[in-house]
């Protein structure tokens, strides 16, 4: 039994760990608080308000990996919001001239274009001029929130037709529920929530099985063995913030579609339940451990948990915030036990 | 001998302050195995990492199988055939041993986890590794991460293979297994460069040995036209006799007769698994602990220290029943320990000579006791000179000195406590033949001005000229003592070896 357990690798275990708590914490709602957690839209709903926390999260595992950080991927969310608003409902700025609206698909653009801007710059100051990336993103933070406001000071909801579109929910029938009134009701998943599940099962292609994603967990594991075993470490710490920034992008004008306005507040804090999220998912900010369906379920439980202590009739915000940090605290102490463990059990050998 | 397969001309290397190489010429030829020895700081490493690309050479050239190359990376030095081992894992712990083997070297991008493992577990078990591949590095003794590190080198169809100090932490049979390997190597045509600080392994497998000192070349030699003497004398440039003085001065230490124990321990054991043991040592004396690598010996002396938690067992100083539960303990009680990584619990890099020296004197008289600047390099000029400390000045990042310069600074840093008792892990390993006999001289002066020391060292000779006791250990039990007459390799052998059944 010993040598099987010897094949298990600290993300292995992690995962397992994380996945277990969100089914034990899932199953416990639904028993517990009854109704509400019974039914499938509950669910649903957790997703569509946190698909962009998906995507962001996933940005974040992608750069925690190779060991290091990003703190601006909130700005860029709300920056992306507010020029897409602005872009989408030109009125705004101008009402008089009465403007034809943007294009849904240039305002696409726009995001990965902000997106992919981040990702090159922060990418090259942390990867090629060798910067810390805490610095670098707080001040990518910083200038993104800043730049939001610049571009349109107060919040406003968007008005325009082919987006409203784009942002009702799906509806998909044989997912429904049929009401008291015999009256059937589909489920309602947003778009959101497909594009966060498709990117999720890409990036866990590309970090199980391509040589870049493989690379990540080489740089983080030992930055100078990674370098001696003849890997690229600069060009893949540049790529990591690369795609955290084009995540960050994307993850923004999910959010949009989810919340439909502009707004220098939008997103705050996201980065910081990023890394809660990435975290839970058993990530360890040390590098070289981790892993995107880790962050999959990361997101759900810190989710899950807020919506727990929100239909408990705690809804007040700092009850949120306390019962996330006991919950991170729980499993960051769960994390070193069961490495720690597993350590000693090898020494035994 | 094969044709020449690399060659090295007028290769010059300067860092700042210090001119590391000065127009190198070295030579390889198929099928031969090539040792590169000298002091450290004589600028092998320099030399290796010019190779490997780790750094760039400032003049010279490097012809590879007449071809001139330029190496500006691990990468370029990968592709070109030039492989390399080197003394510290450079690994990536987190991966798997089948992943170490081959990252950084696949061809297509998507990763086939299936056809690599296999790949991984042929080559395993040719060379007869004891890991899987699917295993987390990690979970592998330090050993066969390293030989793992080889397989890595090896599956390269590598043209030079750099073994970099390979040997350092491996034991004996695992070292006969990598020279069964180099000479499989050798016969397929590989050049293999060796670096080690053992001459017995030089004179085992190699086949010619050039010599660096102080940046400089001193010379290319046959193996048979070079006698050890010889070798060791071009290595350190003088002649060297201080072997045969160190031996006489043993004699000196006698036990007198109901004198109180310096340090005793009954029932000690601690959390890293450390059966209990009663250890004792007087005024003067200087015992070790020996034992294969792994049975147990760093352990105790922690256990000792309070580096490790203790599970049981007590303690006495100077006939005083004392509490240790924490190195500071130990540090308060006039008792020192020079750990056996000084990589990783030793030195800190980015501090000078000075602040390293003064370190543990500043932790032992408390924040709230600053001394002066002045006071500080006073202090440290004196042991500078007084361990003949090879350093610009006391102001240099002790990151930036060699191996055996950074370990006397540790020794310095341990002296200026004055300790009543100094325990000493490995303190010669990696270190030059000079540097050796330097810190042996040292300890028995130590012990004859009455400072009692635990010495432990991987390499018995070593131990044998310097300790009056031995303990041997083995499976992390204390199984003899051994002092007088019994104090041979024979009876170490015979110690280490004895009654295996009730070892696990």
């Amino acid at each position: 039994m010993n040598t099987k357990r010897r094949n298990i690798s600290d993300t292995t275990i992690l995962l397992t760990i994380t996945i277990v708590v969100f089914f034990a914490m899932y199953i416990g709602a639904m028993i517990f608080q009854g109704k509400g957690f019974l039914k499938l839209q509950t669910f649903l709903n957790i997703l569509n308000a946190n698909a962009a926390l998906i995507l962001m999260a996933c940005g974040l595992t992608l750069v925690m990996i190779i060991g290091s950080i990003d703190i601006s991927v909130g700005g860029v969310a709300a920056l992306v919001s507010m020029c897409c608003a602005v872009y989408l409902d030109r009125n705004v700025l101008s009402p008089e001239k009465n403007l034809t609206p943007g294009n849904v698909a240039v305002s696409m653009l726009i995001a990965l274009g902000i997106g992919l801007a981040y990702g090159l710059v922060q990418g090259y100051l942390i990867a090629y001029l060798d910067i810390q990336p805490f610095i670098v993103s707080l001040a990518g933070m910083f200038f993104a929130r800043g730049m939001t406001t610049i571009v349109h000071t107060n919040p406003f909801n968007v008005e325009n037709e082919a987006f409203n579109r784009l942002k009702e929910p799906i509806r998909i029938a044989f997912l429904g529920t049929v009401n008291k009134k015999g009256k059937l009701v589909p489920a309602k998943i947003e778009i959101g929530v497909f594009i966060a599940l498709l990117i999720v099962i890409i990036l866990f292609f590309v970090l199980r099985y391509t040589k870049l994603g493989r690379s990540f967990y080489a740089v983080g594991g030992n930055r100078t063995s990674a370098l001696m075993l003849g890997i690229n470490v600069k060009r893949t710490k540049f790529f990591a913030h690369l795609m955290c920034g084009v995540l960050a992008g994307i993850g923004g004008y999910v959010y949009f579609l989810h919340v439909g306005s502009g707004a220098a507040s939008h997103a705050t804090g996201a980065e910081m339940n990023a890394i809660a999220s990435s975290i839970i998912g058993g990530t360890m900010l040390t590098g070289g451990v981790g892993n995107i369906i880790g962050t999959l379920f990361g997101v759900m439980s810190l989710a899950t948990i807020q919506s727990i202590v929100s239909s408990a009739g705690f809804d007040q915000a700092w009850w949120t915030g306390i019962t996330v940090a006991a919950m991170l605290c729980l499993f960051l102490v769960v994390q070193s036990i069961v490495i720690a463990r597993k350590k000693k059990s090898l020494k035994k050998q | 001998m094969g044709k020449e397969v690399l060659k090295m001309r007028g290769i010059d290397k300067v860092f700042p302050g210090v001119h590391a190489l000065q127009n190198v010429d070295f030579t390889l030829c198929e099928g031969e195995i090539h040792a590169l020895m000298g002091e450290n700081g004589a600028g092998k490493s320099t030399l290796i990492k010019v190779l490997t690309g780790v750094y760039t050479k400032d003049e010279g050239e490097i012809i590879l199988n007449d071809n001139a190359v330029s190496i500006k990376s691990p990468q370029d030095a990968q592709n070109l055939g030039i492989s390399t081992v080197y003394q510290e894992i450079t690994l990536c712990p987190n991966l798997s041993v089948a992943e170490n083997m081959f990252i950084g070297r696949e061809h297509s991008t998507i990763r086939n986890w299936k056809k690599m493992n296999e790949d991984a577990g042929k080559i395993l078990n040719e060379l007869a590794i004891p890991a899987k591949p699917a295993q987390q590095l990690a979970s592998c003794s330090i050993a066969v991460q390293q030989m793992v590190a080889i397989a890595r080198a090896v599956d390269m169809d590598c043209k030079v293979l750099i073994l970099d100090e390979p040997t350092s932490s491996l034991d004996e049979q695992e070292v006969e297994k990598l020279f069964k390997l180099m000479r499989d190597l050798k016969a397929k045509g590989v050049g293999i460069i060796f670096v080690t600080h053992f001459l017995d392994q030089v004179y085992e497998v190699c086949d010619k040995i050039t010599v660096l000192r102080d940046g400089q070349l001193v010379g290319e030699y046959e193996i048979k036209d070079l006698p050890r003497v010889q070798l060791v004398s071009k290595m350190l440039g003088k002649e060297l006799d201080d072997m045969s003085d160190i031996k006489s001065e043993n004699a000196a230490y006698e036990k007198k007769a109901n004198e109180t124990p310096v340090f005793t321990a009954t029932n000690l054991s601690s959390t890293e698994a450390v059966y209990p043991f009663d250890f004792h040592i007087n005024k003067g004396e200087v015992n070790g602990f020996t034992g294969l690598l792994g049975s147990g010996r760093s352990e105790c002396v922690r256990a000792i220290f309070g580096a490790d938690r203790n599970l049981s067992g007590e303690k006495t100083k100077d006939g005083k029943q004392v509490k240790i539960s924490k190195p500071i303990d130990a540090m308060k009680k006039g008792i020192a320990y020079l750990p056996e990584d000084r990589k990783v619990d030793g030195i800190v890099g980015d501090l000078s000579v000075r602040e390293n020296i003064v370190l543990a004197y500043q932790v032992l008289k408390g924040a709230m006791h600053p001394f002066s600047k002045a006071e500080a390099y006073k202090f440290a000029d004196e042991y500078i000179k007084l361990l003949d400390i090879k350093t610009a000045s006391a102001d240099t990042p002790i990151k930036s000195l060699s191996g055996g310069n950074q370990q006397k600074v540790i020794l310095a840093r341990w002296l200026l406590t004055h300790p009543d008792y100094l325990i000493l892990d490995e303190p010669t390993r990696g270190i030059d033949v000079g540097t050796k006999v330097d810190i042996q001289k040292l300890v028995l002066k130590l012990a004859s001005e009455g400072m009692a020391i635990t010495f432990i060292s991987s390499e018995t000779d070593e131990m044998l000229r310097t300790c009056s006791r031995l303990i041997v250990m083995r499976d992390r039990h204390v199984v003899g003592e051994l002092t007088g007459d019994d104090l041979n390799q024979n009876k170490i052998m015979s110690t280490i070896a004895g009654g295996e059944s009730d070892g696990k």
